[in-house]
């Protein structure tokens, strides 16, 4: 029997098993391969997965008590000691010891940066697909409120909330969620510009499904890649606002410890003891190069760019 | 034209309104009582009573926000609680020279650095200097801006000496070299990126190869084509940074010492003196907004395309 002879249904059932094999295994598979051939991206996934097991493990991988003053982490004149064997990275000025520091303070950095990008994720949706699908004088109001929000200087209006209302975990995550909502809330609504001309849409919309049950069953799904990129993205720069206000010292409340914090106080003595501020500043570094670079191997795995977004 | 250039100014107010706005409630936010600030901790409550008058504190919200309006309307920023006999202008105007002196250093780095590795990574790709300068971009981006702004300060300007350590002096540039730089090297990071990815697509289209066809040398064809195409995306971000920037930079302000408009809000906000914390934001705001708007009008002068729909 040669191919031509063959029933249409039989065609019609291969097609539907590559369809759905595709379906199953297209997304994590091609997430595999990706990872195993790009060896950057490859270690900026590993280093980020890495830093939330520290971060949820802290008691377990930090050799002592981030908060208690060893009198042996201070020579006999008081000054911090340095790199040994003891403390592996040092002691800070108070006798600390750093190392431990550092891996409780990826608690506060990746808490306080994953959690203010969830919460700027969400407003920044919620406003760019509401604004974007209604049109009209809803969307003129609500950009115009982004643009309000994106013209203020943000970072001292922060400051001034935080000084009234005093510095508190609570307050950083806020604060930096108000910043960052109004960078998503544009691209969203650029894209839900496009999406709502599409078919399924019409379609939807001719099925008589309500407003807000065709943004959250048809609109936000397609969004949820752009959502994903720049979260990661997101979390990157949150942990660098954060530092930016711990270093202001209006940031996450002593005796915490934050890597912000910690060159915050490191300036203080780095002209004795230089580790203070190269071994919190080498962690952000490295904390922030993966979390962008993992953002960079998303865009490239969910070709955002093809979905006409501009980075 | 004229009825986009009508829209976009009304627009632009509009939004210089409600930063106004926001201002205004960002007074009543701060805590403490005005009228006891400027009287002084010693004064009778009747001196009080009478500086709420004078301050018109005693009216209701709505005359007080049509006279906050009005008096901004007319330039009048009012005078700092803290600061002795000083208006808020005045304070900002001294300020304004060190921040301006700063920003426009920090777009410079920013531009300088930022479009010919951009521009040379894309006629290279995957070169060794393409791959130096995607990696230096990605540090740039991923560096705390005050962290690294310790760093050249411990080793060019403490260890080596070869900078000054902070503040200013004369001559000014050179007390600003390592600020601006601090402040530039993220935004050259990004830039480079940026241009580096206009300027692959650049030379992927068709009007480049018609270019190379007709006999155009590379030369002209990059600074006819290749630049203009490469720095449309970037006038924007110029714009936006520069209008940043200005507002004041805290944080490398504070870092080195420059007594910029950034200095001056932190400082007014730790000892609350609310005209001055009014004035800076709507200052930083003001400047935002208006190289916005200008970044939005130049666009018609540069693209041809722009022009034509903001025509119609």
């Amino acid at each position: 029997m040669s191919k031509n002879d063959k029933p249409i249904s039989d065609f019609k059932n291969s097609f539907e098993e590559i369809e759905s094999a595709l379906e199953s295994t297209n997304f994590r598979s091609r997430a595999w391969g990706s990872l195993k051939a790009d060896k950057v991206a490859f270690a900026s996934v590993a280093v980020v997965i890495f830093l939330i097991l520290v971060a949820i493990f802290a008691p377990f991988f930090a050799p002592k008590d981030p908060l208690f003053q060893y009198i042996d982490g201070l020579s006999d004149v008081g000054a911090p000691q340095g790199l040994g064997r003891h403390f592996l990275l040092g002691a800070d000025q108070s006798g600390r010891d750093v190392l431990s520091r550092l891996i409780y303070g990826a608690r506060v950095s990746l808490t306080v940066g994953i959690v203010a990008t969830a919460l700027a994720s969400f407003i920044g949706v919620m406003i760019g697909a509401v604004s974007g699908y209604l049109g009209g004088w809803v969307e003129s109001f609500l950009m115009r409120l982004t643009d309000i929000v994106l013209a203020f200087p943000i970072l001292l209006f922060c400051i001034a909330l935080i000084a009234v209302t005093g510095p508190s975990t609570k307050n950083v995550v806020l604060v930096i969620a108000f910043a960052y909502w109004t960078y998503l809330a544009r691209i969203i609504r650029s894209q839900v510009l496009s999406l709502k001309e599409r078919e399924f849409v019409i379609a939807a919309r001719s099925l008589g499904l309500t407003t807000p049950q065709i943004i959250r069953r048809h609109i936000i799904p397609h969004l949820i890649p752009t959502i994903i990129v720049y979260s990661t993205l997101g979390v990157a720069t949150s942990i660098l606002i954060e530092a930016s206000l711990s270093f202001l010292g209006i940031g996450v409340p002593l005796p915490q410890a934050s890597w912000g914090e910690m060159i915050s106080e490191g300036q203080k003595y780095f002209q004795t003891a230089p580790w203070l501020l190269v071994a919190p500043g080498v962690t952000m570094i490295i904390a922030v190069l993966a979390f962008n670079l993992m953002g960079d191997w998303l865009t490239d795995l969910f070709d955002t760019s093809a979905m006409g977004v501009k980075r | 034209m004229s009825r986009w250039l009508i829209r976009r100014t009304a627009q632009m107010f509009a939004v210089v309104w409600g930063v106004m706005t926001l201002a205004f409630i960002l007074a009543f936010i701060v805590p403490g009582d005005p009228a006891r600030m400027v009287a002084g901790p010693n004064a009778s409550p009747e001196a009080v009573a009478n500086i709420r008058h004078e301050l018109g504190l005693d009216q209701s919200l709505l005359t007080q926000y049509t006279h906050f309006i009005e008096r901004l309307m007319h330039g009048n920023l009012g005078i700092s609680f803290a600061l002795q006999n000083q208006t808020v202008g005045s304070a900002i105007w001294r300020a304004l020279p060190f921040t301006a002196a700063l920003a426009i250093g920090g777009v410079l780095w920013e531009v300088v650095l930022g479009i010919p590795f951009g521009i040379i990574s894309a006629y290279r790709p995957k070169s060794i200097f393409d791959r130096f300068s995607t990696f230096s971009a990605l540090f740039g981006l991923s560096t705390p801006p005050f962290w690294l702004g310790l760093m050249l300060l411990y080793f060019l300007a403490f260890k080596l000496s070869i900078f000054p350590l902070n503040g200013v002096g004369h001559p000014l540039i050179w007390y600003l070299i390592l600020p601006s730089f601090t402040l530039g090297v993220g935004g050259a990071a990004f830039y480079s990126r940026i241009v580096r990815t206009t300027v692959l697509n650049v030379l992927q289209s068709p009007f480049i190869e018609f270019a190379q066809l007709k006999g155009m040398p590379a030369s002209l064809i990059l600074r006819r084509h290749v630049i203009r195409h490469a720095l449309m995306p970037i006038v924007t971000m110029i714009g936006m940074d520069l209008g940043y920037f200005l507002g004041g930079v805290l944080i490398t302000e504070s870092i080195f010492g420059i007594p910029g408009i950034g200095q001056l809000a932190f400082k007014s906000i730790s000892t609350l003196d609310v005209p001055m914390i009014t004035g800076t934001v709507l200052v930083a705001s003001v400047f935002m907004v208006l190289m916005n708007f200008i970044v939005d009008v130049l666009y018609t002068f540069i693209d041809p395309r722009v022009r034509l729909q903001r025509n119609n």
